[in-house]
């Protein structure tokens, strides 16, 4: 157990020099390490809950997808039938299912086939599943459209991608530093922010919709009276600002804002109200300049997430393919407008299901006191294993904090992030490690009470204890890395680096202290172990 | 210079005699763990039961609690708890979660904010919806679950499986007294209340595993050797390093629980009731002695099994 080759030993030495100098770039500011090589600049991301940040869980809303599904199938379903002349009664949803009546029973079986087209296998070429996006059944003149549950996964997996590009441009309009946006799941995202003090306007810019309309208000009943009985084609939507006003709005959309190129905030030239203006683009120009060549002297409606944030009269044509909105905006809710709408509407709404910010000054106090406690742990354990083993316990104390700055190394090589926890999971570390050191040298205390020599005493006191330290350590790893696969957020952050620590431990008290002791045997030639 | 002896060498302390006197007493201990869990229950955190956490610090002097609690009671969020948080400008402010999904949640929030408006700095705003609360839980108790059957798994095919189950009723044991603990303390029980557990468990697998080691290695030595007698010689030879490592670990637990400031504060509380008290009293007065009734074999694969590689001297 003592007797190592001497590239062994260069192998031992060198993997644990290697290790411990990645842990360098977190010595020095961002701004020497960025003129780094890239290899060489991984480095240990501090958590929010160290650096003060906001960590934010959206949800998609399932619901929504599916009733925008369905919404969607029945107008397929209407146009499908109306382009093959087949007369049909009571189109409904039901459910999970569009449900029509085919008037004439001989064209049942021809609105069938024509209905078929409607779906498609799910998966696309790569991955066919095998599996449609809808099932359709017949029970004599009705037809049922299924909308199957992987068709809504599909469609909820999609929505989650679209929101997370939506999200990342309207996250970077913020200039922030950083920022982390991933999918969670199967419907959910995660966005953690660093650095900001009040999440308020985050949580607006990522909470809003920004489906943008532009629409016809419907003049021909006044919207106090269309209460309770409002058109087929129109419905009741109110203004956004207080007092909420009610407009009866046409359904049919002039324009929508996926024809925005791009909005910016500005002033109006002659009230100085702060305002949007946007542009559109080819498609959008042309259909909003002829609905406005169609409309002058009516109101229309700019309906952002279903209220209206301004009505006005079209006094002329706009032929431009550019325009403004005004609405009783603050210089800061104009310029989170324009960001909504260059970044675009969410196919889906998001809700907030989990916050948790932590502001600066508690973020820095954490790191104070981590430190504070880190140092008077490790000082008070070094002096344990000293009075304990003397020249050993120092051998002991050396390994841990190799030990300790190889967890680091191996943090930055992984880019991972320290938490709090993660540091209490350091300080646990330091008591394995010295655990370690324990099973070894009261295994040599015992062999050398058991007459042997000093040298055949540490040998089998290291090739007994081995075992049992591996033994004890996988038990204990086990548990750390189930932790880590359930865990979320703070016991994550502990998980990995006590699981880290685990295997540091593991290597140090194979090689390095060996080693050591090593070593010192070969110089010092002892008469009796000093411990 | 002279080394510090805590244990003194060939101690011989008849610890399996104990077992008449620590039996009765975990049994009475866990019934009285148990008892308290149903009737005084745990002081769940927003983690498990979903609500708002907010820590604010007063911008001018020491807070005044009674006008913070005035000013939250108009505001009608049902039950709110306001508590003096490490420094006395700190208060921790949890409010129960708010009726109405997640939506809910975040205009609570935000009531907040506009009451105290510029009065205070907002440290620390957590929010958990009614959904995310359900999940961590199961996770929780998934992973508690999870982990305990991997650990039993590897102890079985490392020892035998009187061993496995031995480790298992001494994990049980102290993950049911530290619940107790965790009862009659009151203390937030959180997400990282679960990791807590978590490590209470590995260190305490470790510590049980370390004697276990020790008694297979005596049940190879000593063929004819009685259990008790044998399983005495392997705790007290033991003993030593149990004492040393837990001072260890004592000593970085206890710099943690003074020094690592209210965030971790109740972890490193309950890690020292759990790693400190429980797990070394459960490996030496219940892991070890339970064999005994366990009826562990000799001449079956723990003696020919993986470890006979140990080489003999």
């Amino acid at each position: 157990m003592l007797y190592f080759t001497r590239w062994k030993a260069a192998a031992i030495i060198l993997t644990a020099l290697v290790v411990c100098l990645c842990a360098v770039p977190n010595f020095f500011p961002a701004s020497v390490v960025d003129s780094w090589p890239k290899w060489a600049q991984r480095h240990i991301v501090l958590g929010l809950d160290l650096q003060g940040g906001s960590h934010i869980l959206l949800e998609v809303d399932t619901k929504a997808v599916r009733r925008e599904k369905l919404t969607s199938l029945m107008d397929d379903v209407r146009r499908t039938l109306r382009d093959a002349r087949i007369g049909y009664t009571g189109l409904v949803i039901r459910g999970n299912s569009v449900e029509v009546r085919i008037r004439d029973a001989a064209s049942v079986d021809q609105a069938l086939t024509k209905l078929r087209t409607l779906s498609q296998p799910l998966g696309g070429i790569l991955s066919a599943t095998g599996q449609n996006s809808l099932d359709i059944s017949r029970d004599n003149d009705l037809i049922r459209l299924t909308v199957t549950e992987p068709a809504i996964l599909e469609r909820v997996r999609q929505s989650v991608d679209q929101s997370i590009q939506i999200i990342e441009r309207r996250v970077n309009e913020l200039g922030t530093v950083e920022p982390l946006i991933q999918r969670e799941g199967s419907d959910r995202i995660l966005v953690q922010v660093p650095g900001l003090q009040d999440p308020t306007r985050l949580k607006q810019l990522l909470g809003k919709t920004a489906k943008l309309d532009f629409r016809m208000v419907d003049t021909s009943i006044p919207a106090e009276q269309a209460q309770g009985r409002v058109p087929p084609d129109d419905e009741l939507l109110y203004s956004s600002t207080q007092p909420r006003t009610p407009y009866l709005i046409e359904k049919r959309v002039l324009v929508s804002g996926a024809d925005l190129t791009d909005a910016q905030p500005g002033f109006d030239q002659r009230t100085s109200e702060p305002i949007v203006s946007f542009r559109f683009n080819t498609s959008g120009a042309r259909k909003f300049a002829e609905a406005t060549q169609q409309n002058v002297g009516k109101p229309f409606a700019i309906v952002l997430d279903n209220e209206v944030i301004s009505a006005p009269v079209i006094r002329e044509p706009i032929l431009g393919g550019s325009g403004q909105i005004s609405g009783n905006f603050t210089v800061q809710s104009a310029n989170d407008l324009a960001i909504l709408l260059r970044a675009g509407a969410l196919p889906a709404p998001l809700t907030i299901i989990e916050e948790r910010t932590v502001g600066p000054g508690l973020g820095q106090d954490s790191i104070a006191k981590g430190k504070l406690s880190s140092y008077i742990g490790a000082a008070l354990v070094f002096i344990f294993m000293i009075m304990t083993y003397g020249l050993f316990g120092l051998f002991a104390n050396i390994a841990v904090a190799i030990n300790v700055a190889m967890i680091f190394g191996i943090l930055s090589l992984l880019n991972a992030t320290l938490t709090l926890p993660g540091i209490a999971g350091i300080v646990l570390t330091v008591g394995i490690a010295v655990d370690s050191n324990v099973l070894i040298y009261e295994r040599i205390r015992e062999e050398v009470r058991a007459g042997r020599t000093p040298i055949n005493a540490i040998d089998a006191g290291f090739s007994r204890a081995l075992a049992t330290i591996l033994d004890s350590n996988i038990t204990t790893f086990i548990a750390a890395a189930v932790l880590f696969y359930i865990g979320t957020g703070p016991v994550r952050g502990f998980a990995v680096t006590f699981g880290i620590g685990i295997i540091t431990t593991v290597f140090t008290a194979f090689t390095l202290t060996r080693l050591i002791v090593a070593y010192w045997v070969r110089w010092w030639r002892p008469k009796s172990v000093p411990i | 210079m002279r080394l510090l002896r805590i244990v003194p060498d060939d101690t011989k302390f008849d610890f399996m005699r104990f077992r008449r006197i620590s039996f009765p007493i975990s049994a009475i201990a866990s019934i009285l763990a148990i008892a308290l869990y149903f009737y005084h229950g745990l002081n769940f955190g927003i983690d498990f039961k979903g609500g708002l956490l907010i820590e604010v610090q007063s911008k001018s002097g020491p807070a005044d609690i009674g006008q913070m609690r005035t000013t939250l009671g108009a505001l009608n969020l049902g039950e709110v708890q306001l508590q003096q948080f490490g420094a006395p400008t700190d208060v921790l402010i949890r409010i129960a979660e708010q009726p109405g999904g997640d939506a809910a949640q975040q205009e609570a929030v935000q009531k907040v904010r506009v009451a105290f408006g510029d009065t205070v700095d907002y440290r620390r705003v957590e929010v958990v919806g009614p959904r995310v609360s359900g999940e961590l839980l199961s996770y929780g108790v998934i992973g508690l679950g999870l982990a305990i059957m991997g650990i039993l798994i590897y102890l079985w095919f490392r020892f035998e499986w009187q061993f496995a189950l031995g480790a298992m009723i001494a994990n049980v044991h102290d993950i049911v007294l530290t619940i107790g603990f965790m009862s009659v303390t009151q203390i937030d029980f959180d997400l990282t209340s679960i990791a807590a557990l978590l490590t209470i468990l590995g260190y305490s697998l470790n510590d049980t595993v370390v004697i276990y080691d020790r008694i297979r290695e005596l049940l190879r030595r000593y063929k004819k050797m009685p259990m008790p007698e044998l399983l005495n010689g392997a705790v007290n030879q033991t003993l030593s390093r149990s004492v040393i490592t837990h001072m260890t670990v004592s000593l970085a637990l206890l710099a943690l629980f003074l020094f690592g400031g209210q965030a971790i504060h109740s972890f490193s509380a309950t890690m020292l009731f759990g790693v400190v008290l429980v797990g070394t009293y459960t490996s030496v007065f219940i892991a070890s002695p339970i064999l005994i009734y366990l009826g562990v074999g000799r001449g079956t694969d723990a003696l020919t099994g993986p470890a006979s590689k140990d080489k003999k001297p």
